[in-house]
């Protein structure tokens, strides 16, 4: 993490930090006073740089998601803390609340739902900012068009709605969205597992320009290893609502400590050996 | 458009088999209007055999069915034997009436359900939420026949509102203000039965419609981006959950028209209700057929009225 000396103030000082984050949920059951409380993840630390991307891999109930919402301010965690370049931002009022969203962004993992369905590409990608009271229309519409560009969609597509979109294109319309509102932060849960592959790595290969363009920290969400291997800075190991084992990805797969992330890693191997065996 | 050519043509196709079904089952109802005649015996035979054939009765059922069917294009729908008069002008004031309190009813209902069931979808396991879930569980469970003689009795030992038909006996002397009012008041029992009968139903379709749409990523992600919760609700979940409560309209429309019989009857409404049991009893074929066709033109229309409403509201059908 905090390797390089001097190559920057920037990367040293973590963008978002997470400090010992718990989240439960409470549940109540109809005509009846006992209450079931779920830890959906207790005590997370985690650190997000610029430019850099953390993997979370883990079960599906590990909490990932819940994570990810109180990340992105959806949801409000229990107890700890989430620092925005060292500002703590559970202690902000509702009104600097809303400001500070737009730093953090979210990717869904269905693009399809992700989407408002009654609004035309152009208006969805502008809604954050006529959201956030950005810009006089004609000026959204540019910005608009701007990031259908750098997204890789057709300008000319603007009215179309969501539905006339493939899969691929969706989530290059949602990624477009979450930019508009210049975040550093994106966080991507599950983004990539709605896709085939061919379009995994198209999509992957756009994140990584854009993560280089607009020096953006990513939380990728996922439990493909394999691909999480080729992009991800570090990986953190999220196990029954607790991060278990973080690493750089190098070390993470070479000399896997916890015995969940060891059990991970023989999947995976046990599949390429499975698919060499096929292919031979 | 060829999708509304192809809905209205099946339209008519289900109203011609109605037609066709009526005739039949009533042709299979033994005795006819002018059986009970026959009781009488200053009454000869021969004169009822005249009665029979002068209305036509005598001649085979294909036959009359041939004649209505042509009649109707003529926009005839064949005479009644107890009003002795056209079956149409019969109907149409009936028709206007039945409409009018349905109409109200259904505005009603969804005027309550839409807030309500909304506001239970944002308060979901709230105590609230699970009030409303009791007070429509109790409502389902009970069955029409008693909320609406309850609302009966309510009218009855009150006196806060008239116990039956729809303006008062000095109706006429009063001021158009004041006919408003009488109508009015006339129709608030009737029409309040109706919407309770609908509106359990309507309730938990907003409520659920409602939560599944919060629920999605989209609404998620425009949270994220700071939108204000009201603006949430009426701008981006309300027209996203509209479509099966528009199809939920058209299916509604088909309940109240039934349940609108009934309440007619009990609360003595001057609609289409009282008037087909009178006609059942007194065996008044053509009057029969005439409300039976008018409630299933109703049911049609609704439907095709709900086709229309979502295909003005969601794109994606637009372009199927």
């Amino acid at each position: 993490m905090k390797t390089g000396p001097k190559s920057g103030a920037n990367r040293a000082e973590p963008l978002l930090r997470v400090a010992s984050l718990s989240k439960r949920y409470v549940q109540q059951r109809t005509f009846s006073r006992t209450e079931f409380t779920v830890n959906a993840f207790q005590d997370v630390d985690l650190e997000l740089f610029r430019g850099k991307t953390v993997a979370l891999v883990g079960e599906s109930s590990a909490g990932k998601s819940s994570l990810a919402r109180c990340l992105a301010l959806l949801e409000r965690p229990d107890s700890g803390k989430i620092e925005m370049e060292g500002e703590n931002l559970l202690a902000l009022n509702r009104k600097a609340l809303f400001w500070i969203r737009r730093r953090v962004q979210m990717i869904f993992q269905e693009p399809v739902s992700a989407l408002n369905p009654r609004l035309t590409a152009c208006e969805i990608i502008a809604e954050p900012l006529a959201i956030q009271g950005e810009g006089t229309q004609l000026q959204r519409r540019e910005r608009v068009l701007q990031l259908m560009e750098q997204v890789g969609l057709d300008a000319k597509w603007e009215r179309k709605l969501p539905f006339e979109f493939s899969g691929g294109q969706r989530q290059r319309l949602a990624i477009a969205r979450a930019l508009s509102l210049k975040p550093s932060v994106l966080i991507l849960d599950e983004a990539l597992s709605n896709l085939d592959a061919p379009n995994q790595a198209l999509i992957l290969e756009l994140l990584g320009q854009l993560q280089v363009s607009h020096s953006l920290a990513y939380l990728h969400i996922s439990h493909d290893l394999r691909l999480i291997s080729q992009f991800a800075d570090e990986v953190a190991v999220m196990y029954g609502g607790r991060i278990v084992e973080s690493k750089k990805t190098h070390d993470l797969f070479a000399a896997p400590e916890h015995s969940y992330t060891k059990e991970l890693l023989a999947t995976v191997h046990s599949v390429e050996s499975i698919l060499l065996a096929r292919s031979a | 458009m060829k999708y509304f050519a192809r809905r209205l043509f099946h339209a008519l196709l289900l109203l011609l088999a109605v037609s066709i079904f009526s005739f039949a089952i009533l042709q299979l109802t033994p005795g006819d209007f002018f059986a009970p005649l026959g009781l009488n015996p200053q009454i000869s035979s021969r004169t009822i055999a005249g009665l029979r054939s002068q209305y036509g009765l005598d001649r085979p059922l294909p036959v009359r069915y041939g004649h209505w069917l042509v009649d109707l294009l003529k926009g005839d729908l064949g005479q009644s034997f107890a009003y002795n008069s056209p079956v149409t002008p019969l109907l149409a004031v009936r028709a206007r009436n039945t409409l009018l309190l349905t109409g109200t009813a259904m505005l009603l209902a969804w005027l309550i359900a839409i807030p309500l069931g909304m506001w239970s979808a944002v308060h979901r396991g709230k105590w609230g939420d699970r009030a409303a879930g009791v007070m429509t569980s109790a409502l389902l469970a009970v069955p029409d026949l008693v909320s609406f003689l309850v609302l009966l009795l309510v009218a009855v030992r009150t006196g806060w509102f008239p116990a039956g038909g729809m303006v008062s006996s000095s109706f006429g002397d009063l001021s158009r203000w004041n006919k408003m009012k009488d109508l009015a008041e006339h129709l608030f029992l009737p029409a309040l039965g109706l919407a309770i009968a609908t509106l359990p139903t309507m309730l938990r379709h907003v409520r659920s419609a409602m939560i599944e749409v919060l629920e999605a990523p989209f609404i998620q992600a425009a949270r994220a981006h700071g939108i204000a919760e009201r603006r949430v609700l009426f701008r981006y979940a309300l027209p996203v959950a509209a479509n099966p409560l528009i199809s939920l309209f058209g299916f509604s429309v088909g309940t109240m028209l039934s349940a609108s019989l009934l309440v007619e009857v009990i609360l003595s409404w001057p609609g289409i209700g009282p008037l087909l049991v009178d006609a059942i009893m007194a065996k008044d074929v053509y009057l029969v057929i005439g409300a039976v066709m008018l409630s299933s033109l109703f049911l049609v229309a609704g439907n095709l009225l709900a086709d229309v409403l979502l295909f003005a509201a969601d794109p994606r059908i637009r372009v199927e």
